[in-house]
């Protein structure tokens, strides 16, 4: 797999650009120039310093050092996408494959509900959740979840719905196997390459979608740092001082654009009909 | 002869749907010896395949059991609670299908999807499975069946799938095995080499198997007996050479005579006139009298009852009243264009 992914350098590169990334939000309190204004103390001296010298990207309009800024951001940004997609895929991989495996009533209830989530704007309804749970990391975070499970419980459903047809399943059900067991053991790992893919392809969705909730103002609050509530700060002084704004919306587009790269290319290489045995 | 493996006795199976009531199985009846290969013949639609799933009581609905018996050593399967069929199926009476790539799960080794059905049937230790799983493959002839046992089923070919899920029933404990048009999705070669596989286990293991089929080469190649099916119903029986290479049923005749003829190149194929009836209503008397060539009046009364044939150790049974108190056409003298070749052209012996 490794080396089919290899052959496609866009991949590489925003394998690269994401490892910085993380790595850097992971270890933002070393790599940071200033950690603790990277954590949002204000140093009104230097504030609006352009970028060179002794900050690198310049700092805010409370003199923050940006690049600390984004670094520290990338660790609200960053794992509010992961844990979006998780949540997600934990939601509605279960309940897809139910409503796959067992089909009549129970797939018709399930999906009728995945039918009402799906039927709302998606940023409409995660900004209209988070609002009524009030802003914070956490609720973000379940806000764009709920609005993204409704997928996941589509695309297991329509999997299963094929693998059930399947022999070894039917014989596994005529021998007295358990329904329960049959979805762990045979509909669970036959669905894992197409929800990975997904996941991949939708983490950069998710990191936009919490950005846009920070950036209303309804997600991760100041002076915690975060890339779309920098967005939002730094509009204000877009005109003259462009910088900090700049530099927070280029991180979110470099990872958003590397999620989508990589998810197409694991796509392309995950799937069965071009794998190739390699013994 | 010793008792059967298999009774099948006045098998019906219905479907419902929109349209009404289908009759795909019309009380078929047919038994199987311990270590015989028997071949149930027919075109598509004919009941074969529904009679196989009904063997193992698996037949989905809309499609019910309407009626009949199915006996397994001794046990009616019909009246088995299902938990009791959960053991039958795979550890008594093994099924393999077309297509072994679908029977197979993609994701784990076929040496564990093997090992697992060993441990739920024989309730063996993991080791001992794995031992008992490898001697499976020996004996089915996978080539290092070491490896086999660690390979993914994408990395076998067709055969060596069909092989494994061979190996998958007898490993389990099965006496009989219901093999379902095993050799369709294959090479003409390899399907040689299963079936040769096939009867060579008969001979080494004492397996039953029923074969189901359309292919009268691969019925002439392996089976001893053979029952041919129309419309639901088994309308001869006998052995190979008996029905194959004698004349019998109005409905086997046609079918041999539209196997094309490799001697007179050019010549049109012969066919049965008619279609295959939907089994949407039943057909009174005969099942074939709509299409029958020597179509009488008796026909259309009551279902012809069965005729033996001829005087031999296996009964060849014909339901068909031309084989009546009064058969309505005399045996004819064998010649080359009297009937058309058996398939496997040697030795034509006419006993009508």
């Amino acid at each position: 797999m490794w080396r089919a992914f290899r052959r496609d350098p866009l991949a590489v590169v925003s394998l690269v650009i994401l490892i910085v990334f993380v790595a850097g939000a992971m270890f933002a309190p070393v790599l940071a120039p200033y950690p603790e204004q990277g954590r949002g103390e204000p140093n009104v001296a230097e504030k609006f310093q352009p970028p060179g010298g002794e900050h690198l990207l310049g700092t805010d309009h409370l003199g923050r050092d940006v690049l600390s800024r984004i670094l520290y951001g990338g660790r609200s940004s960053l794992s509010i996408g992961f844990l979006v997609v998780i949540i997600a895929a934990i939601i509605g991989v279960p309940l897809g494959a139910v409503a796959g495996y067992y089909g009549g009533w129970i797939d018709n209830v399930l999906m009728r509900i995945t039918d009402v989530f799906l039927s709302f704007p998606p940023l409409l309804l995660a900004i209209a959740l988070a609002a009524a749970m009030g802003a914070s990391f956490i609720n973000t975070m379940i806000a764009v979840s709920f609005t993204w499970w409704p997928w996941y419980a589509r695309l297991v459903r329509a999997q299963t719905l094929s693998l059930r047809e399947r022999y070894f399943i039917e014989a596994a059900r005529s021998i007295g196997v358990s329904d329960a067991k049959i979805m762990a053991v045979h509909v669970l790992p036959n669905v894992t390459t197409p929800v990975m893919v997904q996941m991949t392809l939708d983490l950069g969705g998710a990191i936009l979608t919490g950005a846009a909730i920070s950036f209303i103002g309804l997600g991760v609050q100041p002076p915690t740092a975060d890339w779309g509530t920098m967005i939002n700060l730094g509009r204000i002084y877009f005109v003259e001082r462009p910088w900090f704004v700049t530099s927070a919306g280029l991180a979110i587009f470099l990872v958003v654009l590397s999620f989508n790269l990589i998810g197409d290319t694991i796509r392309d290489v995950l799937d069965p009909r071009t794998r190739r045995d390699r013994r | 002869m010793s008792t059967p493996i298999l009774e099948v006795e006045d098998l019906h199976v219905h479907f419902e749907n929109y349209a009404g009531t289908i009759h795909a199985v019309n009380g078929m009846s047919f038994s199987i010896q311990p270590g015989e290969i028997y071949g149930l013949v027919g075109e598509s639609g004919c009941g074969k395949s529904v009679t196989a799933l009904a063997a193992l009581r698996m037949v989905k609905p809309p499609g019910y059991i309407a009626g009949g018996r199915i006996r397994y050593r001794g046990d009616d399967l019909l009246e088995l609670s299902e938990e009791r069929m959960h053991a039958v199926r795979g550890g008594g009476i093994a099924m393999v299908f077309q297509d072994p790539f679908a029977s197979l799960n993609p994701v784990f080794t076929v040496g564990d999807q093997t090992n697992r059905i060993i441990r739920r049937h024989l309730g063996l230790s993991q080791k001992e499975a794995r031992a008992k799983a490898v001697d499976a493959f020996d004996k089915v002839g996978l080539p290092d069946p070491e490896t086999v046992y660690d390979s993914y089923p994408f990395h076998l070919s067709g055969g060596m799938q069909q092989r494994v899920m061979i190996a998958m029933g007898l490993s389990s404990g099965a006496d009989l095995l219901i093999a379902d048009e095993p050799t369709t999705a294959l090479d003409v070669t390899i399907q040689a080499q299963i079936l040769k596989l096939l009867t060579d286990l008969r001979k080494r293991e004492n397996l039953a198997i029923l074969l189901i089929t359309h292919d009268l080469g691969v019925v002439a190649e392996t089976c001893d007996r053979v029952g041919v099916a129309y419309a639901g119903h088994i309308v001869e029986t006998g052995t190979v050479e008996q029905c194959l290479y004698t004349r019998g049923h109005p409905y086997t005749d046609g079918l041999l005579g539209a196997l094309p003829d490799l001697v007179e190149h050019g010549a049109d194929l012969e066919v049965i006139d008619g279609s295959v009836p939907d089994g949407l209503e039943t057909i009174p008397g005969c099942p074939f009298h709509p299409r029958c060539p020597h179509v009488m009046d008796v026909c259309r009364g009551d279902p012809p009852p069965f005729y033996r044939l001829g005087e031999g150790r296996t009964t060849h049974a014909v339901a068909c009243y031309l084989y009546g108190e009064h058969p309505v056409i005399p045996p004819r003298a064998p010649g080359p264009t009297d009937r058309p070749g058996p398939p496997r052209s040697t030795e034509p012996e006419e006993a009508t």
